[in-house]
């Protein structure tokens, strides 16, 4: 029995993506994510701009109540609390996007060549992705991270000394790189999984049979005609790792082990709040919400994506 | 007085794209041992005509919106689910189209087939293992006693689907609401469960609610037969009839395309267009624009036909468009 | 079943033989060595201490030796702390087990009740009240809830420490902090695996056949509904039991999770290869379980498993 709901996307003749679009939008959660996002966005990297220095100290200023100077006060060290969230932000939506971005092109190369090689290879592949399941992930990100943290400084002695980019930038970008690059080059195993799982579906089915028929090339096949048909899982799957990759860092920097100062992030503000939350719960709730905030909108955005690009797998 | 009787059954779902009339004032009933047919293709709410009789389309979006369904001189519609529970699979059994899932793959075919003497008779487990290998054996299933502690996969498509027919009858129900249950089989297999439905109705007396999109099975199992398109019946008569003088389009149409009673050599004739989106209103005919008689343009716009009585027992869409004979075709 | 049982048993070996290698080699990438942090050490004391830990010899050396040694359960000694890996352990791993079952028990007593009824009461206010709870438990991390916890029950009740060991309620907000993500995870997983099963044809069977909605669930829905979350709990519980740096740290719990994170930063390869190799046992071990459990619950997997074994 055809659901009766099913037949009318057929008789529109809409396009899979319009479709999608469409559905998105009705989503009222999902726009609401949206919209949240891009604001968040342009309050990170724009608004933020427009504030005083996150990190001008006024010692005879500390924690101060909110007020029309400092809209959310100051901290411990009489710094700017709204600009020390904004440009923290910053750092927390970067980490998001670039490790994403590593995450996702290692993912869907690795998982693509695996569901489509044979299965000698592919067997190898997974099980490798296994292997490095089973390494805690925390470990793993802080070694890598000293690593490539390694490589990073003989990288910014050159740029200083011989590109003569300024110091204090090189300082924050080696500073930042290495933690950026080793989450995202650990966090594409379950990328790979779902796509492997695509492509095996996707090779079977008619069109990228009529490729084969046409005698074009394995790889031309692989990268014109499958690859693109995964890219909506992906994209699904980004939203929904993002919220983790920042969450990841936050814990990192928590720890003292991602983010140094003079950047920052929302993992140490949230750190540095902790220390006073008894006396100024506001040091400790405002980064908080700023960073769950965040988080949700992302969960919520992929959660309506997927229902969009996947009806049948919605659960409403 | 009828052993089943529905009158103006109305069901919509209500889905973010709207209101779907999926039944649309359906009236039917099914005498005792009589084999009652509902022919239509996939989404003219057939299906749903019968599940909603048992409480078994999903709410939300489903909504059963009018009409009654006595039964036994209670209103099924009207049953709260633990009620319903006492007669579904009990008084009125049901198989399904695809037994590949119709079956559960975690439980084992013996723990499914005892469930409902258990639940509805009361009797102990060996007893109901008991009754469950006999009717294992009466469905045709080769050593029964010893095939019942396998799981479902471990059975071929048409197994299965002796299985569910064994489930459904364990408990010797007045009525079988058969939902296409050989389309999702081999042509072979499918003559082999229809003649199992036949011989096991006629050795209970069961009536049977058989669902099919295929005229030609019609033909054989049914007594009377229902003609669906759009939520509503357009054609109702005995089965001999029907074949022998169908009267509306639509019937003729389906008629047409049965391969087998077709000229050799000819192109195989096929119902253009789509069914109409039942999430809009439909003002007149509802198969007008797919209706291809010389008198097309005749077709009810302003409001829909009703079924009227043509001759005795043989009921149809009262469309003057529908009736008149199709253009450029022998066979009406 | 025991065909099936080997295989995986066999994957497991050269799973934790990869683990060794790749952690082996990417401690041997981080550049300085166990001993360079400490103050006052002159080169002499450092070259003697190499040789004793034998860290003079070639690389390739060193990890025939050292992958040896962990085949015979030798785990080496600590340069840094100056005792035995295994030692440092078992004394640390205890009071993590103890948490990591107490978390277990958060996240499987509220994640999994928590998921069936959302799935049964779907878009009810019930669900979208689990599943609100859920956002949060994803969204908030464990760094966050604890000082809540902290701030917000330890100090207003009497018969709950802030941070400590001591006596068994201690154990509470931990392990209500560690539980609280996973228990979120879980619900949503529980959540979306009942309801794929719910909307199967069997369960409209079932319905047909007059079973009681109780019955439905219990009997019919929750062997395959739990599939997801069962092979979720396998690599969880291992998680959890491994001992969170975080939580650990919050509550002061005298736990392994520290030793990760210590012996990474300190460079102590010994205690590094160690605890992950441990860790990596603990994953090899609880996937196994969830297999088993698995393929309890689901008979096609059971068969189809063994044949492929065969």
């Amino acid at each position: 029995m055809t659901h009766p709901k099913l037949d009318r996307s057929f008789e529109k003749g809409a396009s899979l993506g319009r479709d999608a679009w469409l559905r998105l939008r009705k989503n009222r959660l999902a726009v609401a994510s949206m919209v949240v996002l891009i604001a968040m966005f342009a309050l990170c990297f724009i608004v933020a701009g427009w504030f005083p220095d996150p990190n001008a100290q006024n010692l005879t200023n500390k924690f101060a109540s909110p007020s029309a100077g400092h809209w959310f006060g100051t901290d411990h060290l009489g710094r700017d609390l709204l600009s020390r969230v904004l440009f923290g932000g910053q750092v927390s939506l970067l980490v998001g996007l670039v490790a994403t971005a590593v995450a996702l092109t290692i993912g869907i190369v690795y998982g693509s060549i695996s569901g489509y090689a044979s299965t000698r290879i592919d067997d190898f592949m997974m099980r490798a992705v296994d292997i490095l399941y089973a390494i805690p992930f925390l470990v793993l990100v802080i070694l890598l991270k000293v690593v490539i943290a390694g490589e990073m400084d003989v990288l910014s002695a050159r740029m200083t000394t011989d590109w003569g980019w300024d110091a204090d930038f090189v300082g924050r970008f080696a500073n930042i790189v290495p933690l950026f690059l080793a989450i995202g080059a650990l966090g594409w195993l379950t990328l790979a999984r779902i796509t492997r799982a695509q492509v095996q579906d996707i090779r079977r089915r008619e069109f990228v049979e009529a490729a084969v028929s046409l005698g074009l090339g394995r790889l031309r096949i692989l990268f014109r005609h499958i690859i693109p048909n995964t890219l909506g899982t992906a994209i699904v799957y980004t939203t929904l790792t993002m919220p983790g990759f920042i969450m990841f860092e936050a814990t990192l920097s928590y720890l003292g082990l991602g983010i140094e100062a003079p950047n920052s992030s929302w993992g140490i503000l949230i750190k540095e709040g902790a220390n006073y939350m008894e006396t100024q719960p506001r040091l400790l709730v405002i980064p908080a919400l700023f960073f769950s905030i965040t988080l949700f909108a992302l969960n919520f955005l992929g959660d309506g994506l997927r229902d969009a690009l996947d009806p049948k797998a919605s659960k409403d | 007085m009828p052993l089943l009787s529905v009158e103006d059954l109305r069901v919509s779902f209500h889905t973010r794209n709207g209101i779907v009339r999926a039944v649309d004032g359906v009236s039917f009933t099914v005498e005792r041992g009589q084999t009652v047919g509902i022919v239509g293709e996939s989404g003219s709410g057939k299906s749903v005509t019968c599940y909603s009789l048992l409480g078994l389309i999903p709410k939300p979006p489903g909504r059963i919106e009018g009409g009654r369904a006595i039964f036994d001189g209670t209103d099924l519609l009207q049953l709260s689910d633990p009620q319903l529970n006492t007669v579904r699979g009990r008084r009125i059994g049901m198989i399904f189209q695809d037994p590949m899932t119709s079956l559960n793959p975690y439980l084992r075919i013996s723990a499914q087939l005892v469930e409902p003497l258990i639940l509805h008779e009361g009797l102990s487990r060996a007893a109901a293992l008991d009754r469950a290998i006999a009717e294992m054996a009466a469905v045709g299933i080769p050593r029964p006693a010893d095939r019942i502690h396998a799981y479902p996969h471990e059975f071929s498509g048409g197994m299965r689907q002796r299985v569910m027919i064994a489930m459904a009858l364990i408990t010797r129900p007045e009525i079988l609401i058969a939902d296409e249950p050989t389309t999702a089989l081999d042509v072979t297999i499918q003559r082999q469960v229809l003649d199992l439905i036949k011989a096991r109705q006629a050795e209970l007396g069961t009536a049977v609610i058989f669902i099919t999109h295929d005229l030609a099975v019609v033909s054989e199992v049914c007594d009377q037969v229902n003609v669906m398109y759009a939520g509503r019946f357009v054609e109702r008569a005995p089965v001999n009839e029907l074949f022998t003088s169908p009267l509306h389009a639509y019937t003729r149409a389906l008629q047409a395309s049965i391969p087998a009673l077709q000229t050799k050599g000819e192109d195989l004739y096929t119902i253009s267009g789509r069914p109409p989106d039942l999430s809009r209103p439909i003002p007149g005919c509802a198969f007008a624009p797919r209706c291809e008689t010389e008198t097309r343009d005749q077709c009810l716009t302003d409001r829909r036909p009703e079924l009227v009585e043509k001759s005795p027992n043989h009921w149809v869409q009262d469309c003057p468009g529908c009736l008149g004979p199709l253009r450029g075709n022998p066979q009406s | 079943m025991l065909p099936f049982l080997t295989k995986r048993l066999f994957q497991g070996l050269i799973v934790l033989f990869a683990l060794f290698t790749i952690t082996f080699f990417l401690a041997k990438a981080m550049p300085g060595e166990p001993f360079t942090t400490e103050k006052n050490v002159s080169e002499s004391i450092k070259e003697n201490m190499r040789k004793k830990f034998g860290l003079d010899q070639p690389v390739l050396k060193q990890y025939g030796r050292r992958l040896a040694n962990f085949a015979t359960g030798d785990f080496g000694i600590s340069p840094r702390k100056n005792r035995p890996v295994l030692e440092i352990i078992a004394q640390s791993f205890p009071a993590s087990l103890v948490l990591g079952l107490g978390g277990l028990v958060v996240a499987v007593g509220i994640g999994i009740p928590m998921g069936i009824v959302s799935a049964i009461r779907r878009n009810g206010w019930i669900d979208h009240g689990a599943m609100a709870f859920a956002m949060i438990g994803i969204c908030v991390p464990a760094f966050v809830i604890g000082p809540l916890l902290q701030s917000g029950v330890a100090m207003r009740l009497d018969f709950l420490k802030v941070a400590g060991w001591d006596q068994p309620i201690d154990i509470l907000l931990p392990a209500i902090t560690l539980g609280l993500g996973t228990a979120a995870y879980l619900a949503r997983l529980t959540r979306s695996g009942m309801l794929e099963i719910l909307s199967q044809d069997f369960i409209r069977t079932a319905r047909a056949k007059g079973v009681p909605t109780g019955q439905i669930i219990v009997r019919h829905a929750l062997r395959g509904g739990l599939l997801p979350s069962v092979a979720f709990l396998g690599p969880a519980f291992a998680y959890l039991i491994s001992g969170s740096f975080v939580v650990e740290t919050l509550f002061q719990v005298p736990g392994m999770g520290q030793h990760f994170v210590n012996a990474a930063i300190d460079r102590d390869e010994f205690l590094l290869l160690g605890v992950v190799m441990f860790y990596g046992f603990l994953i090899v071990v609880m996937n196994l379980a969830a297999d088993v459990v698995q393929a309890l619950l689901n008979p096609r997997v059971r068969l189809s498993e063994t044949a492929a074994a065969d």
